[in-house]
């Protein structure tokens, strides 16, 4: 069991627990320049008058090749909070995976959860020591979302490479596509839009983003593979399940083909 | 040069013992018991914020008695411990006969080889999926466990307060009078616990990942009354 004197304790630190373990996944710089490892691209999230919309598309690359059908790049991190991520996905799951731990190991630790602010901050720590990979190709650049039970509403963040933290008001959009998911969000975005108004935006970005870039991929009927959406109010966070996403994706392919 | 005094090994353990036990039985005791849904702990605790029971994984929780620095430290490493293992080889690893070992080691450890044996009791409780799966495992101060069913008591006047309890006890209770027995047993000398200076959390058998919550003040008024 690991116990530490009083100056080598990592407190409710994971990440620092790891290090005096000798787990830490973090900081080893890589001696390649360039492997094709798989990516994952365009995310979306957004802010509605209860709470926020995240939404990310399934599809992973390697090159032009399609590696994944069905990854899930948008996370839940704890009850009130998601994490959507674009990069390469080996280290994006890593971190998302260190990052759910991080909150819940400080929650237990220490008695209480971590603010939504302090859960920000500590993703943007986690994206920075990611930069040596990141130099090498093996960039992770996420987004955090979460209804922030202090102040009573969402609250969204955009990251850099470099593990820059930008809070946004309104919407943000990350990954290949994310030029396309933006401007439709733009376009559609309103103050008081509902959680189910949100569903149905973050759902057009998407498609949108997956006609016009081929590493986002769009709604997949065949297969019965649809975009993972999801909300987080003060009820926590609720994925959207699939047979309401078949409705709204049915309605968005009538309303594109009555142009 | 002068030399130590000569005390034999049994009466230096002996009085090693007498020190944790008094220690221990200093503070207020801690009853665990199975309900018809899970694991209620119950303790006697006057501070809302300096807690007793903790989490310490998706099924596991922990409870200490005696000294709040030192079983505090304990559940620190356990949790620790979990989240390590967990994080390294899978959640389904974690388990709470590991954990109970590791800190029979600790406990063992300091109370043959330091100054000072640690002055707790603790409780390393599981939830499983069947109430035969169920796991308590209560260890000493000296690092003896002991693999407890049903229920378990921890701290001082531990006996009356079984006695009190074996009384009671019904392993198909609802959570409800669960937390009644329990508060029943340990208010000894029919003086009445007050319910705020009662500290109760469960480890619930459903689907859910996290099994372990705490019973808000109002529910355990509500559960009293």
């Amino acid at each position: 069991m690991p116990m530490f004197s009083f100056e080598q304790d990592p407190g409710a630190n994971f990440g620092e627990l790891l290090k005096r373990v000798g787990l830490s996944p973090f900081g080893d710089s890589l001696p390649v320049n360039e492997i094709l490892v798989p990516h994952a691209t365009t995310c979306v999230a957004l802010r509605c008058a209860n709470g926020v919309v995240m939404a990310g598309d399934r599809r992973a690359t390697s090159g032009n090749l399609i590696s994944h059908r069905e990854m899930e790049k948008v996370v839940q991190a704890d009850q009130f909070s998601g994490v959507a991520i674009a990069g390469a996905a080996g280290p994006a799951m890593e971190m998302v995976k260190l990052f759910q731990l991080q909150i819940e190991h400080y929650e237990k630790v220490e008695g209480q959860s971590l603010s939504l602010e302090g859960k920000a901050n500590q993703l943007s720590m986690f994206v920075r020591s990611n930069l040596p990979a990141a130099m090498q190709g093996f960039m992770v650049v996420p987004i955090f979302a979460g209804y922030d039970t202090l102040l009573n509403h969402g609250r969204l963040w955009n990251y850099d490479a470099t593990g820059g933290r930008y809070e946004e008001h309104d919407f943000v959009a990350t990954g290949s596509g994310m030029l396309h998911a933006g401007t439709v969000l733009r376009m559609g975005w309103r103050r008081d839009m509902t959680v189910d108004d949100g569903v149905v935006l973050t759902a057009r970005a998407l498609w949108e983003a997956s006609v016009a870039d081929s590493a986002t991929g769009g709604p997949d009927a065949l297969r019965g593979i649809y975009p993972v959406i999801a909300s987080i109010t003060s009820d926590g966070f609720a994925r959207i399940d699939d047979a309401r996403l078949k409705n709204t994706y049915d309605e968005i392919a009538k309303g594109v083909g009555q142009q | 040069m002068s030399m130590p005094f000569y005390v034999a090994p049994e009466q230096m353990m002996k009085d090693r013992a007498d020190y944790a036990r008094k220690g221990i039985a200093r503070g207020r005791a801690l009853i665990a018991l199975q309900y018809i849904d899970g694991i209620a702990l119950v303790a006697e605790n006057p501070s809302n914020t300096l807690r007793k029971i903790s989490e310490i994984y998706d099924r596991i929780a922990f409870a200490g008695v005696g000294k709040y620095n030192e079983f505090d430290q304990l559940r620190v490493a356990g949790v620790r411990a979990a989240d390590l293992k967990g994080y390294q080889f899978s959640r389904l690893d974690v388990d709470a006969r590991g954990l109970a070992n590791q800190y029979a080691q600790i406990l063992g450890q300091t109370f043959t080889h330091e100054m000072k044996p640690l002055e707790v009791e603790i409780l390393v409780a599981e939830v499983g999926l069947t109430q035969e799966q169920d796991q308590l495992f209560h260890i000493m101060y000296d690092g003896t466990v002991i693999d407890e069913h049903q229920f378990t008591v921890l701290g001082g006047d531990m006996e009356a307060i079984r006695t009190r309890l074996v009384e009671r006890f019904v392993p198909q209770a609802s959570l409800q009078d669960a937390v009644k027995f329990a508060h029943q047993a340990l208010s000894l000398n029919d003086q009445q616990i007050a319910s705020s200076e009662l500290e109760v959390a469960v480890l619930v058998r459903n689907n859910s990942r996290r099994c372990f919550s705490r019973l808000s003040e109002a529910t355990i008024v509500q559960y009293l009354a």
